[in-house]
């Protein structure tokens, strides 16, 4: 009896098949990128380029996000518009400790202040600056900051009974005065042009391959360690009082629960994942700034997630990837119609597709 | 019997909606292990009178106290249900998207908290609860079926089992047979009548013979007051109770 609460066990005997398909892909991810990447000439069409490289790092950290969208708004109902926030939130808190790995290496050379700070004529380290030096406390804050927003925020939200599309709004008025308040060169955040000119991370050089390569890995297996949290949450007892909290949320407050406390501790949960994708997003990517905290991203994130399939985790991924490689294409090929594009993939997946992508292929229903 | 060997007592209680007086003064008890049935029409205050037991809804005065030390009108629902009170709502509501079993799981009695439940797995002792109480519902041959397809008699047992598995000393039972095959009444008083002695159960009814066949004691509301009290026979002779079901 025992066993169906343990996912790891389950999947020897097959219950979360798509889990296991996504394992294994990032498995493949680890090992052929690699390969591709440094084995493989430049001239052939199997070569990874560093472009290459960027970009599926890229598509991970956004399967990340949509994994955090999906664990609370497939498994509890929770439709936040506003994720993109805590994902900027451990971008931001990468970025300052990228910025101070740079030391003296700035255009004006201060050995501790960055660039902006002595642009801006600043005399010395705002306080919410020191420690980030030192790589395990930024670590830290990666997951502490967003966790902790979530916490506040969704103590206020949630004890209210803000549920349903007031919650949505409201997500959405939060990321929208995040990305307002750190445009604002006073908030010591670089202003609107945020953190960028990174050098290298734990001594080695950013724009070297290798570091590419193991920043890849790492990002792979962020995601299926995020993957296989998010599995072990839904797949217990907790999980299951979250669905019933998604299925009739007042009939589980009559069973006793703390309905408020799960949405609270689950979106908490959500954040902590969200911010790990943002942190390492920004040395992939190379920058971070204020509009990654634009109200669209999230809503972009909750599409990602209704095109895969909801409530699968998996489908998340898959629609986080599918839907990134199909703008990476159209905004290259047609860059006027990608948003139309993107509306339109809405609208015909809630029409056509209530399952998602997933919702296709998979045999055996989840949830 | 004097008032702290109750297990449950009302006294005095009003509640008003805008002026519109839901309860008034309202008296009421249960003995330990009694079914009590409370009929009267409709607008009579019978949810109302439930909503204020469970917490859902705060009376402007009077008082409401489970056993002789737990003042109900302190409590938050939450706490109501974990002090022993369970409610079986009208329509019935299962969660459809789960089997009965994890219907029942859900509603085991035990830690509620996200981090306790996260790490909960199911114990012997629970598992044996879960059958046990299959077995009184009567659907154990059921337990791996989705909520959705039971029948709708199938739905209101399986509610009051989710009722049985926290063990509650009270169980408020809100027009269980309404919509039932007669075959399913049966069922269900036999059901309800077993229950009656390890635990004390209110029954809110409609339906008369239903009422006759499981009632010892009936309470009759009449526009938020008690207006009529005792077994079926002494209640349906009484003139006040004829004039408010046949009056007008």
């Amino acid at each position: 009896m025992a066993r169906r609460w343990i996912p790891l066990l389950d999947w020897s005997a097959g219950r979360d098949r798509g889990g296991a398909w996504l394992l294994a892909a990032l498995g493949a991810v680890c090992v052929a990128v690699p390969l591709l990447s440094q084995l493989v000439p430049a001239s052939s069409p199997l070569h990874i380029s560093a472009y290459g490289l960027t970009l599926i790092g890229k598509y991970m950290c956004y399967a990340m996000l949509a994994l955090a969208v999906d664990l609370i708004w497939g498994y509890c109902g929770i439709l936040s518009l506003g994720h993109s926030a805590f994902f900027a939130l451990g971008g931001y808190a990468m970025g300052m400790y990228l910025m101070r790995q740079i030391g003296p290496r700035g255009v004006y050379g201060d050995p501790v202040l960055p660039d902006f700070m002595v642009f801006l004529n600043w005399k010395s380290l705002p306080w919410f600056w020191h420690g980030f030096n030192h790589f395990p406390y930024a670590l830290l804050m990666i997951v502490l900051a967003p966790a902790l927003l979530a916490l506040v925020f969704g103590w206020f939200a949630f004890r209210s009974r803000v549920t349903g599309v007031y919650f949505s709004i409201i997500t959405q008025a939060l990321t929208y005065a995040l990305m307002l308040a750190f445009f604002r060169n006073d908030m010591g955040f670089g202003g609107n042009n945020g953190f960028t000119d990174f050098k290298d991370i734990l001594g080695f050089d950013l724009h070297s391959d290798a570091t590419r390569l193991v920043l890849l890995v790492a990002t792979a297996l962020a995601l299926a360690a995020s993957y296989v949290a998010s599995r072990a949450i839904v797949e217990s007892r907790a999980g299951r009082v979250l669905r019933a909290i998604r299925d009739a949320e007042s009939r589980t407050r009559f069973l006793g629960y703390p309905v408020e406390s799960f949405k609270l501790w689950l979106f908490v949960c959500s954040s902590g994942i969200a911010g790990i994708a943002g942190a390492l997003y920004v040395p992939q990517v190379g920058i971070i700034n204020p509009s990654e905290y634009a109200p669209i991203n999230s809503i972009e994130a909750v599409i990602w997630v209704a095109v895969g399939g909801r409530g699968t985790l998996y489908g998340a991924i898959a629609g986080a990837v599918l839907v990134n490689y199909a703008k990476t294409y159209f905004t290259g090929a047609f860059p006027e119609v990608w948003l139309y594009a993107l509306g339109a993939l809405f609208v015909g997946v809630t029409l056509f597709l209530p399952r998602g992508v997933i919702g296709l292929v998979a045999r055996d229903k989840d949830t | 019997m004097s008032v702290r060997d109750k297990r449950l007592y009302l006294e005095d209680v009003t509640v008003s909606f805008d002026g519109f007086k839901a309860l008034n003064e309202l008296s009421l008890y249960v003995d330990p292990g009694e079914l009590l049935c409370i009929i009267g029409p409709n607008g009579a205050g019978k949810s109302t009178m439930m909503d204020v037991i469970t917490g859902k809804t705060r009376p402007d005065s009077g008082s409401a106290w489970f056993g002789q030390d737990i003042d109900l009108l302190r409590l938050t629902e939450t706490e109501i249900v974990r002090a022993g009170i369970g409610r079986k709502f009208q329509k019935p509501t299962v969660f459809e998207q789960m089997t009965v079993m994890e219907n029942l799981e859900l509603a085991l009695a035990g830690h509620r908290s996200f981090f306790r439940t996260l790490a909960a797995r199911t114990t012997p002792a629970e598992q044996q609860r879960i059958d046990e109480v299959l077995e009184i519902i009567g659907l154990t041959a059921q337990r791996g079926a989705l909520g959705r397809t039971l029948a709708h008699g199938q739905k209101q047992w399986l509610e009051i089992g989710m009722l049985l598995m926290q063990n509650p000393e009270l169980l408020l039972v809100d027009e269980p047979v309404a919509g039932m095959t007669p075959q399913e009444i049966e069922r269900t008083s036999e059901l309800l009548l077993s229950l009656a002695g390890e635990h004390s159960v209110i029954v809110v009814e409609h339906d008369m013979t239903f009422v006759r066949s499981i009632a010892r004691r009936v309470n009759v509301l009449h526009e938020g007051r008690l207006i009529a009290e005792g077994d079926m026979d002494k209640v349906q002779k009484d003139p006040r109770v004829i004039e408010v079901y046949l009056g007008e």
